[in-house]
Parts: structure tokens; C-alpha cells; sequence
């Protein structure tokens, strides 16, 4: 692990929304084959993060870096030809609802390769088999359930058997047995195939169970990046609170930041 | 004082950004017919063929019903008139000549702005807040190549197509009541309306219907595409993209017939 080779990297990123200052600077660094937990609490925009480094908006200042290439630079050709390399897995699954399992599974398959319809078909179905869902090729995806479509969205990320997958909230939502088979699935992929993983997650179960190094994101920063172990015994306050999901401490739950009694009197 | 105009100053620049939006759009749609095939990237025909059947097919019974009833009411609106001057065959000509000019296209353009321009702005809306324009995206699809152009191809297509038909329904409407009811015997009938009836009238109405398709293909996609907020903004977007269309088409209507009055195509 002494030659660390880095896959993705964000620089100094600002992000703006209206008039919300979402990200204040973030900087963080993934290698490759590694899995990398962003944690956080909601809306301290760790699905932001995500989608800088998918491409899928820019950042206002500061730069992102994949495998070498700015993003903000590349044309639409050079990004898709990224992204060929990256599965992307939505919050909700986000499959195609005028297609069934199949075609959304396949449809990657069939858009970016010249594979044979019978070798398509049997990597559909491996990679059904993969999330437990093999035989469901014919439904469609208002038939499923949502633990279901977010399994065959996770199914069609990995179809193209891409480097990099990047993983929304893959088991919010879903029963404790199907978030253990998709934490494992995560470990798998990079134990077997050295794939590397982003996961924003704030379940915290999870993020012991697949973290190779975990990013603690706060108010549109950095808070803390380091191991499991690191994160088990910090000594931050903030980090601490949120790994033992303390109602008191430093991270106020309360979103505003008037006064209560004052407001309340107003 | 000042509030007028800054509110004022706010419609003009959000409308002008929009026309740049759509006008931005529309290029990115020609891009990818005429120049998207030499890349390698031409539209996926099922997906155009998909689109077309849903234009063009499952429209039929609505635009037919539209169209007859025009002509029915256009014949009895001005059949009285014309019988006191003792010219009542002229209500096939007049029939003939108002549906294929103006009516035909325009109403069928309205109609199918109400049933597929918003079943578009629907769609790519719940798409968009679904996450799944993105998740195109993320796998190197182009949402404009992918779901917008064989909505605009359908459209542009089948627009015109259903317009010819909705001119040969609307003047059989026309007929209905000039046939059975002013007892003017079919032959001449007939005979009445292709002596009116000249290429021009046809060939604008066909253009108008050109045009309308684009509009409705554009504002439907724009609209979806920029859909944000949930049920409620898909609702929203829905509602705007359909007066948008409406309005579009009538003003498109009263330039492109000024076009052809005053240079007499």
C-alpha cells in the first residue's frame, strides 16, 4: 500500500446553489481500488461531492480530477468516453420506467458495445444473479419494490464491469438483510476485481462494514478524513457525535440559527 | 416606481433566456439528425418509430372527431347567409379552403399539443426529477439524442400527416351537411371544392403543421427538461409548456399566414 495511485481528485471545490454556499472548499483524494466512505449529515452536500465527480455538474471554482483529466475541461465526447469507465447507483435507482429489468439492465451493454444479443442476455442474467434478483428480467420497474429497483439499478452499474463505481445511498431505504448483501457486493467487487468505490452513506453500519478510508463532510467541508479505527477512537467532537449518533454536541441539529424564544415572540 | 420596472426588466430577461434556452435546444436537436449519423451516433429508429405510432396512430380518433365536427358546424354557420344570396353551393369551397388554410392545421396543432406536447413535458419532467436524465447521463447518453430528437422527428413527421387527413375528414364533414341537409347534389359538390380548392391552400396548411410540430416537440422538451421540484414542479411544467404551445401556435399562425399573404406563395 506504498505506492497509492490516485483515481479521483477534488481540488479546492465550490459549489454555489441560489443562494446556498453548499460546498466551502472541499478537497479529497480517492485511490484506486480502494473504497471510500463520504459521510455526513443530510443536506451538508455529500451528494454533491458525488456529482462533481461524476461530471454531472461543475464546480464553481476549484477543479476535479479523473484518472488525469480535468473535468471542467473535457467536451461532452471526452466525458462520455469517462464514463464508460464509471457506474453511477441513484438514491432511488433511477431505471428507465418505459423499459423493463432487462432492457434498463442492458442498455448500456447494447448502446456501447457490439456484443452479440445471446451474450448480452447471459450477462443480464449474471448480473441479475449478482443482486439476487435473476428472473425478474420481464418486469418493469413500477412493479418492484424500492429496495428491488435500487437493485437493479446497482445490477446495471456494474454491467459495463467499469473501474470506478460510485455508489448514492446504496442501502438507505432497504431491510437489514438486502443492505448486508449490497454491503458485501461492494466488498466483493473491490476484494475480487479491485474496483474502487465511492459510497456517500450515513448509515453508519455500513460505512464500518465496507470503509476502507471514510470522509467526514460538515458544512460544506472536510471535516476529517481517515481509517475505521481512526474514526472509532476520534478525538473530534464533531466526528464523535455523528459515529455514535448523539442528539447533543457540537453539530446542532437545529437547521436555524435565530434566537427561539425571539423568534417565537417575534 | 422603480419596482414596475424592475419587474418588467425580470419578464423581459427571463423570456429572453428562455428563447436563447430553446433556440440553444433546437440546434442541439439539428446537431444530432444531421450531423449526429456521420459520428456514428444516428437516432435509434425504434425509439423515432415508438414516438411516431404515439403522435401519429393513437391521435387519429381525436383529430378525426375535431376535424369532422368543424366541418360539419362551418357548413351549417354559412349556409344561410349563402342561401339568401342564392349561392349555397359555395359552402364547399368555403368549407374546402378554410379547413386545408387554417383550421385543419391549427386545430389539430392545438389538439396535439394538449395530448402528446404535455404527455412530453410529463414525461421528461418525472424523468428529470427521477434522477433518470441524470442517470442517463452518467452512462454516456445524450438526453437530447436519446429523448428528445425522436420526439421532435415524430412530431415534425406526423404533425403534417395528420393534418392532410384532418383537411380530407373536415371537408367530408362539410360535405355531410351540404349533401343531406342543403341537398346539393354530391357530384357537384365535389366538383365545387377542387375548383376552389388549389395546391397553395394544402401546401401552407402542411407548412403551418411543419412548424406547429416543432413547437410542440421544443416547448414540451424544454419545459420537461428543466422540470425541478418534485409532483408539484412536473404539474407545473405540464401546465406552462401547454399555454406556451398554445399561444406559440397562434402567433406562428398569424406570421406564417402573413408570410404567404404578402408574398403571395
Amino acid at each position: 500500500m506504498a505506492e497509492k495511485e490516485v483515481i479521483i481528485e477534488l481540488k479546492d471545490v465550490h459549489k454555489t446553489f441560489g443562494s446556498r454556499n453548499v460546498l466551502r472548499g472541499v478537497s479529497l483524494q480517492v485511490y484506486k481500488g480502494e473504497t471510500l466512505v463520504i459521510m455526513g449529515g443530510s443536506g451538508c452536500g455529500k451528494s454533491t461531492v458525488l456529482r462533481h465527480m461524476v461530471g454531472s455538474i461543475r464546480p464553481d471554482s476549484g477543479s476535479v480530477f479523473m484518472k488525469g483529466h480535468n473535468l471542467s475541461e473535457l467536451n461532452e465526447d471526452g466525458l462520455d468516453k469517462l464514463r464508460k469507465k464509471f457506474g453511477i447507483l441513484f438514491q432511488s435507482g433511477a431505471l428507465l420506467d418505459s423499459l423493463n429489468v432487462k432492457e434498463n439492465v442492458s442498455m448500456p451493454l447494447r448502446e456501447h458495445t457490439k456484443l452479440d444479443e445471446n451474450i448480452i442476455n447471459i450477462m443480464v442474467k449474471m448480473k441479475l444473479e449478482l443482486v439476487g434478483l435473476r428472473g425478474f428480467e420481464d418486469l418493469m420497474p413500477a412493479q418492484l419494490s424500492g429496495g428491488m429497483k435500487k437493485r437493479v439499478g446497482l445490477a446495471r452499474a456494474i454491467v459495463m464491469d467499469p473501474e470506478i463505481i460510485f455508489y448514492d445511498e446504496p442501502t438507505a431505504g432497504l431491510d437489514p438483510i438486502v443492505a448486508g448483501v449490497i454491503d458485501k457486493l461492494i466488498i466483493d467487487l473491490r476484494t475480487k476485481l479491485q474496483i474502487t468505490s465511492v459510497v456517500v452513506t450515513h448509515d453508519m453500519n455500513s460505512v464500518f462494514r465496507i470503509a476502507d478510508r471514510i470522509a467526514m463532510l460538515h458544512e460544506g467541508k472536510i471535516l476529517q478524513v481517515g481509517t475505521k479505527a481512526e474514526f472509532r477512537n476520534t478525538p473530534d467532537p464533531m466526528a464523535k457525535q455523528f459515529v455514535n449518533g448523539e442528539p447533543e454536541g457540537p453539530i446542532n441539529f437545529f437547521m436555524s440559527s435565530d434566537d427561539y424564544l425571539e423568534e417565537l415572540t417575534k | 416606481m422603480k419596482n414596475i420596472f424592475e419587474s418588467i426588466g425580470g419578464v423581459v430577461l427571463g423570456t429572453g433566456r428562455r428563447i436563447i434556452a430553446v433556440l440553444a435546444l433546437l440546434f442541439d436537436i439539428l446537431y444530432w439528425i444531421f450531423v449526429g449519423p456521420f459520428r456514428k451516433k444516428a437516432p435509434k429508429r425504434e425509439g423515432i418509430f415508438e414516438q411516431m405510432l404515439f403522435v401519429g396512430v393513437k391521435s387519429l380518433l381525436i383529430v378525426f372527431f375535431v376535424a369532422l365536427f368543424t366541418g360539419i358546424v362551418i357548413a351549417m354557420q354559412t349556409a344561410p347567409q349563402l342561401q339568401s344570396l342564392g349561392a349555397v353551393i359555395y359552402v364547399a369551397g368555403l368549407v374546402a379552403v378554410s379547413i386545408t388554410r387554417e383550421l385543419g392545421p391549427v386545430l389539430t396543432g392545438l389538439v396535439i399539443a394538449g395530448r402528446v406536447g404535455a404527455s412530453i413535458a410529463a414525461e421528461l419532467g418525472t424523468m428529470k426529477v427521477t434522477e433518470q436524465v441524470e442517470a442517463l447521463e452518467g452512462m454516456a447518453f445524450n438526453p437530447i439524442r436519446f429523448l428528445v430528437v425522436p420526439r421532435f422527428l415524430a412530431l415534425v413527421i406526423m404533425l403534417p400527416c395528420l393534418t392532410i387527413l384532418a383537411d380530407a375528414v373536415g371537408i367530408f364533414g362539410g360535405y355531410l351537411i351540404g349533401v343531406f341537409n342543403l341537398k346539393i347534389n354530391p357530384a357537384l359538390y365535389m366538383d365545387t371544392t377542387f375548383r376552389f380548392l388549389t395546391t397553395k391552400d394544402v401546401v401552407t396548411g402542411i407548412v403551418k403543421s411543419f412548424v406547429f410540430g416543432a413547437i410542440i416537440a421544443l416547448i414540451g422538451c424544454y419545459y420537461g427538461l428543466n422540470t425541478s421540484g418534485g409532483a408539484e414542479g412536473v404539474g407545473k411544467s405540464t401546465t406552462v409548456s401547454i399555454v406556451t404551445s398554445f399561444i406559440l401556435i397562434i402567433l406562428a399562425d398569424c406570421v406564417l399566414t402573413a408570410v404567404f399573404f404578402f408574398t403571395n406563395v
